[in-house]
């Protein structure tokens, strides 16, 4: 399947592009991240703290186990700093 | 009953015209552009195009269940905003206030950790620092 890659605030920088497509079998989010690691260093610093990374599965909040079939458009980012 | 996002100031006073017609109890809230450090200039906040829209306008219509609003309503700015600016606004509008309060207040916690925005603080020589999310602003989701 084909993906929708979205990046924001510091983890935006560390890969160094706002998205990217992909073509992956991920059948999670957490399969997907491990994919992604592999793609460059930035990516990998990126992901280094899965702790910190929060993601969206088509501009819905989801957890690392979150199943991707189905899915266009997945966001990754740090904790949320609105208000 | 409307969530907006944009780079614009907003004028609370026009905001609040005709805003909660026939309710009790309307409640604001403006969180501005603090300076903590005194070094400062503005505050840059990126957000997640489409998300973004679509979970204020969730949370909003969560509250409005909640509490019962009659109406609501959720501002928030994203791009550079200067010291001492508004960067959003939520209002709140019921039959009785603690309803009215209580909207509000669930509300901002939400936005807080929960709304796509990410804010960065630009110092006056440019140098630009990402705000660390902080644990109190997670605990307060638990008291809802």
């Amino acid at each position: 399947m084909t993906l929708e890659i979205l990046y924001f605030a510091w983890l935006r920088e560390r890969v160094g592009q706002p998205r990217e497509t992909v073509s992956t079998d991920a059948a999670t989010v957490r399969d997907l991240v491990s994919q992604l690691v592999a793609r460059s260093d930035g990516h990998a610093a990126a992901f280094a703290d899965l702790g910190t990374l929060r993601c969206a599965v088509d501009q819905q909040l989801a957890d690392l186990d979150a199943p991707l079939a189905g899915v266009r458009e997945v966001a990754f980012f740090p904790p949320m700093t609105g208000g | 009953m409307s969530a907006r996002v944009q780079a614009e100031p907003f004028d609370l006073a026009a905001e609040l015209s005709g805003f909660g017609t026939g309710a009790g109890a309307v409640v604001t809230f403006t969180g501005l552009v603090r300076d903590d450090t005194g070094l400062m200039a503005a505050l840059q906040i990126e957000h997640y195009p489409g998300m973004t829209e679509r979970a204020l306008s969730d949370y909003g219509a969560e509250a409005a269940r909640r509490f019962q609003l009659s109406d609501w309503r959720i501002i928030h700015r994203h791009g550079r905003i200067e010291v001492g600016a508004p960067i959003m606004m939520v209002a709140t509008a019921a039959r009785h206030r603690r309803a009215a309060f209580e909207g509000a207040d669930y509300l901002m916690d939400w936005l807080k950790s929960r709304a796509p925005f990410w804010k960065q603080e630009i110092a006056r020589d440019g140098s630009a620092t990402w705000v660390q999310a902080k644990n109190s602003d997670e605990d307060a989701l638990l008291r809802w």
